[in-house]
């Protein structure tokens, strides 16, 4: 299959759909710091979505929106570093958010609902990370209309605050009106991180209209109501005691930010170029090139914050989540990925080295570090086969090594003629997890943990034989075998089915124990994508097609 | 309360004496339901005895029983129309199956829903009224006050009636915060925009028994024609009661439009200070209110295009206005064309006919406004006066629905903010008007008296005349206070 193939995505088919805002460009949010508290206000412009063919009616949202809340969520954490409390609320009088628009679903393919509802869950995700991370507490103040996603997006919040005018209630209307699930982590963020009773979350997921008022209280659907009159009050009351005393790791009031610049790649049908990440693709592979440092890393935090939108390790974690997202959004045909890397693995660990010393102290240093964490993890959620080559040139050490151990398979040459090696950093045995809350080594020898404790004692480089004995990679064919191995390697892969593909590797990815995230994307974002298939939703008299229109839905009674 | 006595105070059809799951729900509810009464009923005048038509029964002669009673003592009752034998549902996709006796559980939720709309429409209008008795023109304009009022306590028990026997601890729940939520009240206001405006003179109550219940009358049509066949039994009633209150605005209005003409004819003039200084409303401010309260109500159907409509329809509970006058019940495949706001213009569209069923239900309510009007013209027309009032289009003032981002003259024809903001005051109350009306709202209590601004009634209540004492004032009634002759001892 050539380049030219036209894809068979709806969304991949309109204009492609580009992650990169800034404050100012802002179609759907105000957002204003003032002193220790960011208040972010959702007012969706009606017109300006994604595509035209649907209006945002209610501050509901499509993938427009949550572009934005993403680009906040990350530009808070380092923009502003004396930001204590982040209240998530409304500018809309009456109305908090309706949910994602259901026409925008109904209207679109199936593996734009997927990677929609994957990208937006993600967003829920950095949410709790930044205040489990950064000390922000968020704080979602109701004031009105919860429903659905809305309300999903306030369970992702750390403390909520419903107002209580005899009629406003929070609700997932999902399953009652819809057909389909909240499946924006709302299911599981009620019984595993709120706690509520599973009957009573039974009650509350098929009642359309909702809970309000004192047993939305009662029921730890939310953590306080209050009257009306009382409300704007309160919220601002309470964002400041939540605001109270400095933030981990020199977020004080006075720390100073660092904004964000754009990372003005190029894109093409035949892929993406950054200064150190790009895209290549052949058909249905694409390979992605990371390059590595070729300095060393700065001499402290202050000055790594000063040169922060060149500097390495930062600019190549942004590049690469941003490839993801390409990757995802307009790019459903490459279903293979072959990663590599060149440069200088020294130069790779004195980075990593710079980040272990100082993360602990510095929030900045912390940050580049916490954004690799999250995109490592979007390398392990991308619906994608991954496989790392290994090579001459190549510097897969520390966090890049860490990304071989994100792919399903990896392939190191094993040349003694051409000596190619791999090392691990410290950041490889502990900051940077796994949805399931190991690391990426420890998930790999699940079942033998006296090889893992022999790779984490392994001190300097493994030399590509010895590699293979130690398990850290796949398989270390020899020169003569190389090019047949790894081209057969890539040709099987890229025949198989991509569906298959999907669900295997997803479910061989994450060993062990199960966390909110790994019940979101394994049980509740799959039922949901399974049910985005069935009749019942999506067929011509499902409930998701019907929405809105004259018709009731129809269904098929028998249940699996 | 104890059974025996709950059955003796509260006239019904339903077999209350049987019903214990009612008897239970009404034995906590009804002393809340009192107290609700005593805090946000008519002020001032609850010890007087009041000429009230009370139903005491669904038959000819039982509907329109008088008498003079204290409103805390009003017997309030539960009525069903009588039932139609082998009912079915009249529209949807169960058309045609027989209508339900119990309601169906895929339907509970919205049901209840609506239900609930509907009923906290009632408490919230005698809320809005209940400082009017201290201004109000005539004894006879007081007594159609309480009239509405207690008939509004009628509805609201009414829907709790439903809500008691059908929807369980959810419905009992209901039915309480229905007696919680207060008129225009931020921390609990009542469910419906309009129901929180305050009616704070007697024109605004005219044009709200004119316009604002009639909305209410065609909310009751629509659910007259419910699959779900106890609220349309229960609602069949209500719109007996519902006609007397617009019959009350309209003819009210009426008798202030006929008293300007007069003043005008008197006077010779149509000089706006003239008729005011003469202690008339003129009729370019009696529009003004027309237009605020038309609008208002025009609002309360609800959005042109609804999903909600669609599924009540579908689901046969709320049909349209006289259902059986339509061919296809099922109203799947038909659209209808509608005008909504485009790029520069009003555009017409094709909208599925079940996602228009507020505009259809909007079309006849606008309808039937434009007859009210016209009887208000040939008021005019009597008096020999070339003026005549109208009725905004509907597009005019509105706060809910297509031409809610808009601004749109009283034609319908879309304007700037500019030429909205220029013409305010000429198609709405100003502050002016609203003191000067104001200024005019002086109680007139005495025997056979009445206010500077209306004309009396043609005649007076079940055969009685305008003068006749419809009010006995106990001793410690605001009424005394305010320049009544007290008959009864405080």
């Amino acid at each position: 299959m050539s380049t030219t193939t036209a894809p068979s995505s709806e969304a991949a088919s309109a204009a492609p759909v580009r992650f990169e805002t800034r404050p100012e460009a802002y179609r759907h949010w105000s957002f204003q710091v003032e002193g220790p508290v960011a208040r972010l206000g959702m007012q969706v412009s009606e017109h300006e979505g994604l595509r035209s063919d649907y209006e945002l009616k209610l501050n509901s949202y499509d993938l427009s929106v949550d572009i934005e809340l993403a680009d906040v969520t990350r530009r808070l954490r380092f923009e502003h570093p004396g930001v204590r409390t982040l209240v998530v609320e409304s500018s809309v009088p009456r109305i908090f958010c309706a949910g994602a628009n259901i026409h925008m679903l109904g209207s679109s393919t199936h593996g734009f609902k997927v990677n929609f509802c994957k990208f937006t869950n993600e967003t829920r995700l950095y949410l709790e990370d930044m205040a489990a991370e950064c000390g922000i507490r968020t704080l979602a103040a109701l004031n009105g209309t919860c429903a659905g996603g809305g309300y999903e997006l306030a369970l992702a919040c750390d403390e909520i605050v419903l107002q209580d005018d005899g009629n406003t209630a929070v609700s997932l209307p999902e399953v009652p009106l819809l057909g389909v699930l909240p499946g924006t982590g709302g299911l599981t963020r009620l019984v595993d991180k709120r706690k509520v009773r599973r009957d009573l979350a039974d009650v509350f997921s098929t009642v359309a209209e909702g809970i309000k008022g004192r047993r939305a209280e009662q029921w730890n659907l939310v953590d306080k109501v209050v009257p009306s009159s009382r409300f704007a009050e309160f919220v601002t009351e309470r964002a400041q005691e939540l605001a109270q005393g400095d933030g981990p790791r020199g977020r004080t009031a006075n720390a100073e930010g660092v904004v964000l610049e754009p990372l003005g790649g190029t894109y093409e049908q035949g892929g993406v170029t950054h200064r150190n990440v790009t895209l290549a693709i052949d058909g249905r592979v694409g390979t992605i090139t990371i390059k590595g440092p070729d300095a060393p890393p700065p001499a402290d935090p202050a000055a790594a914050r000063a040169n922060a939108n060149d500097l390495w390790t930062l600019r190549t974690a942004r590049e690469l989540d941003d490839v993801l997202l390409d990757l995802r959004f307009n790019r459903p045909d490459v279903g293979t990925l072959i990663l590599k890397t060149e440069g200088d693995a020294a130069q790779v660990l004195a980075w990593d080295a710079f980040l272990a010393e100082h993360a602990e102290d510095d929030w900045f240093v912390f940050e580049i570090l916490a954004t690799w964490k999250r995109v490592l993890k979007r390398v392990d959620l991308s619906a994608r086969s991954l496989f790392a080559l290994i090579e001459p040139g190549s510097c897969f050490a520390g966090t890049l090594f860490d990304l071989t151990l994100a792919c399903d398979r990896s392939y190191m040459l094993d040349d003694p003629d051409h000596p190619v090696s791999i090392e691990l950093s410290a950041l490889n045995r502990g900051p940077l997890p796994m949805s399931n809350g190991l690391t990426r080594l420890e998930t790999r020898f699940l079942g033998a943990p006296d090889t893992l404790a022999a790779a984490l004692a392994h001190e300097g480089p493994w030399d590509a034989r010895d590699a293979e004995d130690a398990g850290v990679v796949t398989i270390s064919p020899d020169d003569i075998d190389w090019e047949d191995e790894v081209r057969i390697a890539i040709e099987e892969r890229a025949s198989l089915s991509p569906d298959a593909l999907t669900g295997m590797e997803a479910n061989i990815r994450f060993a062990g124990p199960e966390t909110l995230e790994t019940k979101i994307f394994g049980r509740l974002s799959a039922w949901q994508n399974w049910i985005f298939q069935r009749p019942n939703a999506v067929g011509e008299q499902g409930a998701l097609t019907l929405y809105g229109r004259p018709e009731r839905p129809v269904y098929d009674w028998s249940r699996t | 309360m104890g059974n025996v006595d709950l059955n003796a105070r509260i006239p019904n059809n339903v077999n209350l004496k049987e019903d214990r799951r009612l008897q239970r729900a009404l034995e906590a509810w009804q002393p809340k339901y009192i107290d609700w009464w005593m805090e946000m009923g008519p002020d001032g005048f609850q010890a007087d005895e009041i000429y009230l038509r009370t139903a005491v029964d669904v038959g000819r002669d039982g509907w329109a029983h008088f008498d003079h009673v204290k409103m805390p003592e009003y017997r309030w009752g539960i009525f069903l129309s009588p039932a139609e034998l082998e009912r079915v549902v009249p529209c949807g996709d169960h058309f045609g199956d027989p209508a339900w006796q119990q309601v169906p559980g895929e339907y509970r939720n919205m049901l209840r829903r609506i239900i609930v709309t509907q009923a906290d429409t009632e408490p919230a209008s005698v809320e809005q009224q209940r400082l009017l008795g201290r201004t109000a023109p005539s004894q006879y304009d007081m007594r159609n006050l309480f009239q509405v009022n207690v008939e509004e306590g009628r509805h609201l028990w009414a829907m709790v009636y439903l809500l008691h026997t059908f929807f369980g601890r959810d419905g009992r729940e209901e039915a309480e915060d229905l007696l919680r939520r207060r008129s225009g009240n931020v921390d609990s206001p009542r469910i419906l925009g309009t129901f929180n405006e305050p009616v704070e003179d007697w024109l605004s109550f005219f044009m709200f028994t004119t316009f604002t219940d009639r909305d209410g009358k065609f909310q009751l049509l629509a659910l007259a024609e419910s699959g779900f066949d106890p609220l349309s039994r229960t609602t069949r009633f209500m719109l007996t009661e519902e006609a007397h209150h617009m019959f009350v605005g309209e003819t009210g209005i009426g008798r202030v439009i006929e008293r300007t003409a007069q003043v005008m004819n008197e006077l010779g003039t149509e000089d706006v200070d003239k008729i005011r200084a003469h202690g008339a409303i003129d009729l370019p401010t009696i529009q003004r209110w027309l237009n605020r309260w038309y609008s208002s109500s025009v609002n309360l159907f609800g959005g042109e295009q609804s999903s909600n409509a669609a599924t009540y329809f579908a689901s046969g509970l709320k049909g349209r206005y006289k259902e059986d006058k339509y061919e296809d019940h099922v109203a799947l495949d038909a659209i209808y064309p509608m005008d909504v706001p485009g790029n520069g213009g009003i555009t017409t569209e094709e909208i599925p006919l079940r996602n228009a069923m507020n505009e259809v239900l909007r079309d006849g309510y606008t309808g039937d406004c434009e007859f009210v009007v016209g009887r208000w013209n040939r008021i005019l027309e009597k008096a020999e006066r070339s003026e005549r009032m109208y009725l905004p289009h509907r597009r005019f003032n509105r706060e809910i629905g297509i031409y809610a981002s808009g601004h749109y003259d009283v034609k319908g024809n879309p304007i700037t903010d500019a030429e909205w903001e220029a013409k305010h005051d000429q198609w709405l109350p100003s502050e002016d008007d609203l003191t000067y009306v104001k200024s005019l709202m002086k109680p007139c209590l005495e025997h056979g008296k009445i206010a500077s601004w209306i004309a009396p009634p043609k005649k007076g209540i079940n055969g009685n005349p305008f003068e006749w004492d419809y009010i006995r004032f106990d001793g410690t009634s605001a009424g005394v206070a305010l320049g009544a002759s007290p008959s009864l001892t405080g």
